[in-house]
This record gives C-alpha cells, structure tokens and sequence, in this order.
C-alpha cells in the first residue's frame, strides 16, 4: 500500500470544477432537496414540538433545532455526496479512469470530491441558514461566521464517507455506515436536545463523534452566543479532518491503481 | 553504435533513444498470479504498433502499465526516454487513450466532455474553443455538439472517445480494442481515422482482437497470450514465418486419414469441432485434395493473420 501523504495539487481544483457544473445543470432538484428536507424538520418539529417545549437551554426550541439541524445536514449532504455519487463516478460511470488517464493523479480526485463535498455541505447549510433567518431563529448577520464551520464540518464527514466508498462492493454497503454511524450522531450529538440531559457514560462517549463538536461550535454562532472550547471543537474536527483524508487518499490509490 | 562523428548526444542506453517505447523484462502479477511476463518491447515513433492475443492474455494490463495507470512488479519501461514511474504525468501529457470501456461522462453533451477533458492537460480555453470543433467535425459529430451522451449510438461514442484522446494533440496515442462491438460502417470510419493519425505522425498502439484489423493497420505488431510473447513482426512477416502459405478448410465430410491427422506430405493439418485445415504451399496439391473429396465442402483459400494467431495461441476457448 502506498502510505505516502496526499500531495495536493491544482488537478484537484479541476476535479471539484467538474462536480459544480454538473451541479449547476441540475441545480432547481437540488435546491428543493436542500431546501425542501430541513424546511419539514423546522417547520413540523420546531413549531410542532416547540409549542410543548418553549424554550430549551435558553432558545426558543425553533431556533435550537435550526442551529442543529444546519451542523446535521452538513453531516448528511457531504456523507451522502461521498458515498453515493462518488461511487456513481468511481464504479458504474467509470469518471475516475477516464481522469486518471490524464495528467491527474489519484491525490487529485479525492482531494477535489472532499473539497467537492464540503461544498455542497456549504450550498445546503446556507440554505437552512437562510431559512432559519425567516423563521427568526438567528439574531444577526454574526450568524453567518457559522459557514466556515459548516464548510469545515462537511469535509470532516467526507472524508470518512469516503473510505467507506474505498472499500464498498455496491451501494447496500452504505447503508451499513447509515445505521451504525450517521444515524446514532443524529440523535445523539446535539441535534435535538442538549447532550448534557444524557446519562454521564454517555455524554462522555458523545465527546469522540465528531458532529458533538461541529454542533458546539456552530450553534452558538448562528443563535449569537458566546462560543465555548472553540479551539477544542475545531480541533477535533480538523483532526478527523485530517486523518480521515490520509486513510481514504490511501485506500483509493489501492483500488484505482492495480 | 556509437557514432561520434555525427555529432549526434550517444545516450547511455541506445535501444531508448530511438524507440519511443522501451521496455525490458516487463513483469506484472497480481496476488502471485503472473499477468505480464518479461515482455521486451521497442516502439519506434511514428509506427502502428499492434498488441494481440486472447481474452486474458495481458494487453490491457500492457497497456496500463505503459501509462502509470497500474504499478509494474519488475522490469525497465520507458516512454519518450522517461522512466514511468518517475515522469508519469509528464508522459501522459502527451499520451491520448481511448480505454476498451466507454467512460464519456454521462453528466455532460458531447462538446463538454471535450472541454473538461482538456482542463486535466490544462489547456487554455482559447485553444480548447478552437480545438474542440475541429476534432468534433473530424469524427463527423459536429452535429451532436450540444446532445447528451446517453443519445449517442455505440459508434458515435467511440469516435467521441477518440475526439477526447485527442484533445491535447497527443504524440502517442493509445487504443484498446477500438473497434469492438461496432458494425462495419463504424469500424471502417475509425479505421479511416486512424490511419489518419498515423499520416498525421503520430505513434499508435492499439490491442485488438480482430486480425483483419491489425493487417490494415499495423505496421508491427505481437502476440501475446498468457503475458508471454509468442511472435512479434509486420504481419507479413508473421505469416510467412509462422505458417504456410495456403490452407483448404474440409467441411461435412472428412476422410478418415485425415482425420486421423495424415496429412498428404508436406502439408500439415488442423481439426476444430467439425472442420479440418490443411495447411500447404502448394495449391496444386490442395486443389487435387479437393477434387478428391466430391462429398465434403471445401474452401480454398490464402493463409492470414488469424491461421497464425490461431497456431500460435490454440483452438480452445478463452473464459
């Protein structure tokens, strides 16, 4: 195996570019989706339940959940970018084959598709952002220094999504890392609820899932809260960042170049 | 070999410098198992070279390792005197493929699979803008520049391909099987287009499973088969080296010498299911077998490429 570091390079800018123009073809169902989903959570959950819950940890429960829901669908949209639609490219469309028979190099199409995905993450976390907005959910335009993050959260999801996508068979494998990774993080990272009305064993287990911090840092910013552990928090996104780049730059070198 | 007079830089290896592919000992193996076995191959510039063999005789592997597109296990393999793996991207800046599968990108109208194509080779648009037409036209899809690839027919899509492998003017221009599952209007028309390139001075290696293919086009060509090479010449050569000049092929009903592989002398037999050939240089004698055989069908006929590839590599089916 070729262990060696991902080399980034402008090819990757190149790969990225291919993925918005497809993107942009198709942009009206995208933005329904990206719009449509998180409108039926706010509006169903967070007037539903609001009216019984009122405020929850000093927020009206709308403004809580849209904050959550901004970090969650970052998770979401980049997971699902990563897994399903690269492998569309990888498998049955063949993209990266015809790339690699260019100057392009591997580090290039995984590094573009991470960059890819973090971006969808930011199209679909402005999306909510903006809605959140109508709602009242925000308290001024310091909301929008949440996009960073949201940008940041994305790839820190890409990036395992797509070791998954190394080393998927079909697409049923994914549904695997749904059930036992992204759904658990949804109920139990923030999201909903405070993770502080968890039992202590598991408030302390929430602390390794990365959307726990992405949540943290993020919701404070979009309802205009002071920040807490700011350093932390991206730190371990970075982190999973990171590691999760090497591991899949490495396991897609492995399937593509035999 | 040597020649200082001339003036000429002497290289340290002389076989690379005038081949625009080098290579020596050329090995591949998958978990153990041998694709490619210390295959030698030298591809002077501006020639039509031809990769055959059976299905799973290591072409395409051939092919990809020449590319940096899959890692070779030993040997030397040099592209325009660099070391693959060393110059790999410099080498496929000016390498065009056309890959034995489609992978047009579906998301994309003719015309912008070329335009993104040619953002991997970092063409300046200027040159992209002029560029793309020109090859559109050649292929005869100016027509479709704006239609999406799912409407193309299997020929125009091949022809698109070769548009794309084409995009950065390549010097070396590869293809695998590039005429596989198209109807003969189609084949002719990519065979036109590559004798083209050649005149155009470009280097061509192409694998192929179709030996009329290969007599039209190669200038040089090998067989391969279990990674190994069995042959290599012009396919001129091959013939007359590696078979007789003519074969009558019995049919219905085949005489039991024959059949028991006695053939009359000098000439050398070969059964396959429910036909015999009989292979010999003189016609006289193999028109005489004929007329002894009122009740068989026979076809008298010149020896080909294909008799020489069927003896080299056997009758029995490939997986």
């Amino acid at each position: 195996m070729d262990w060696r570091l991902p080399t980034p390079r402008f090819e990757a800018l190149i790969v990225w570019r291919r993925n918005v123009l497809v993107w942009r073809k198709l942009m009206g169902a995208s933005v329904l989706m990206h719009f449509g989903e998180p409108l039926l959570y706010l509006l169903g959950l967070g007037y539903g339940l609001g009216f019984f819950i009122g405020e929850m940890a000093g927020m009206p429960y709308i403004a809580f959940l849209a904050s959550g829901i901004i970090a969650s669908s970052a998770m979401n949209t980049a997971s699902f970018e990563a897994m399903w639609s690269v492998y569309t490219r990888m498998v049955p469309q063949q993209t990266y084959e015809a790339i690699l028979a260019t100057p392009a190099e591997v580090d290039d199409i995984v590094l573009g598709e991470l960059l890819w995905c973090a971006s969808k993450s930011l199209i679909s976390g402005t999306a909510i952002l903006g809605i959140a907005a109508l709602l009242g959910a925000t308290k001024d335009w310091s909301a929008l220094f949440a996009l960073p993050v949201v940008f940041l959260t994305g790839y820190c999801f890409a990036a395992p999504a797509l070791i998954m996508t190394a080393v998927a068979k079909g697409y049923e494998f994914f549904n695997f890392y749904l059930t036992l990774v992204m759904t658990p993080m949804f109920i139990l990272c923030g999201v909903f609820y405070p993770t502080t009305t968890l039992p202590a064993p598991m408030q302390a287990a929430v602390q390794f899932l990365p959307l726990t911090h992405a949540v943290a840092v993020i919701r404070p910013i979009v309802v205009g809260q002071p920040v807490t552990d700011l350093g932390l928090h991206l730190g371990v996104l970075v982190l999973f960042a990171l590691a999760a780049t090497w591991i899949a730059v490495v396991l897609i070198r492995r399937r593509l170049i035999i | 070999m040597t020649d200082t007079a001339s003036g000429v830089h002497s290289p340290a290896d002389p076989d690379a410098a005038a081949t625009l592919i080098h290579c020596r000992a050329l090995s591949k193996h998958f978990n153990g198992e041998p694709a490619v076995k210390d295959l030698d191959l030298d591809i002077p510039p501006r020639c039509c070279f031809g990769l055959l063999g059976p299905n799973g005789a290591g072409k395409t592997t051939t092919l990809r390792m020449l590319l940096g597109q899959s890692p070779r296990s030993s040997g030397t393999l040099q592209l325009f005197g660099r070391d693959v793996d060393i110059s790999r991207r410099e080498i496929r800046q000016r390498t065009g493929i056309v890959p034995q599968a489609d992978n047009l990108d579906p998301d994309f109208t003719v015309a912008e699979n070329l335009r993104i194509y040619g953002l991997y080779f970092r063409l300046p648009p200027a040159t992209l803008e002029q560029r793309i037409p020109q090859l559109l036209k050649m292929v005869e899809l100016g027509h479709r520049s704006g239609d999406r690839i799912n409407t193309l027919s299997g020929g125009m899509k091949r022809r698109l391909t070769l548009a794309r492998a084409l995009i950065n003017d390549p010097d070396l221009l590869v293809l695998d099987e590039p005429t596989t599952g198209l109807d003969p209007q189609a084949r002719h028309m990519m065979w036109s287009l590559v004798h083209r390139m050649k005149r155009g001075g470009k280097t061509i290696v192409l694998t192929t499973h179709y030996m009329e293919e290969a007599e039209r086009l190669c200038d040089e060509l090998v067989i391969i088969d279990h990674g190994k090479l069995l042959a290599q010449g012009s396919p001129v050569q091959l013939i007359q080296e590696h078979c007789e000049k003519e074969v009558l092929e019995i049919r219905d009903e085949i005489p039991d010498d024959l059949a028991e592989q006695q053939p009359p002398g000098g000439c050398r037999v070969e059964r396959a299911d429910d036909t015999l050939y009989v292979y010999g240089n003189d016609t006289e004698q193999l028109l005489a077998l004929a007329g002894d055989l009122p009740q068989s069908t026979c076809l008298h006929r010149r020896s080909g490429l294909e008799d020489v590839f069927l003896r080299l590599t056997g009758r029995a089916l490939r997986s």
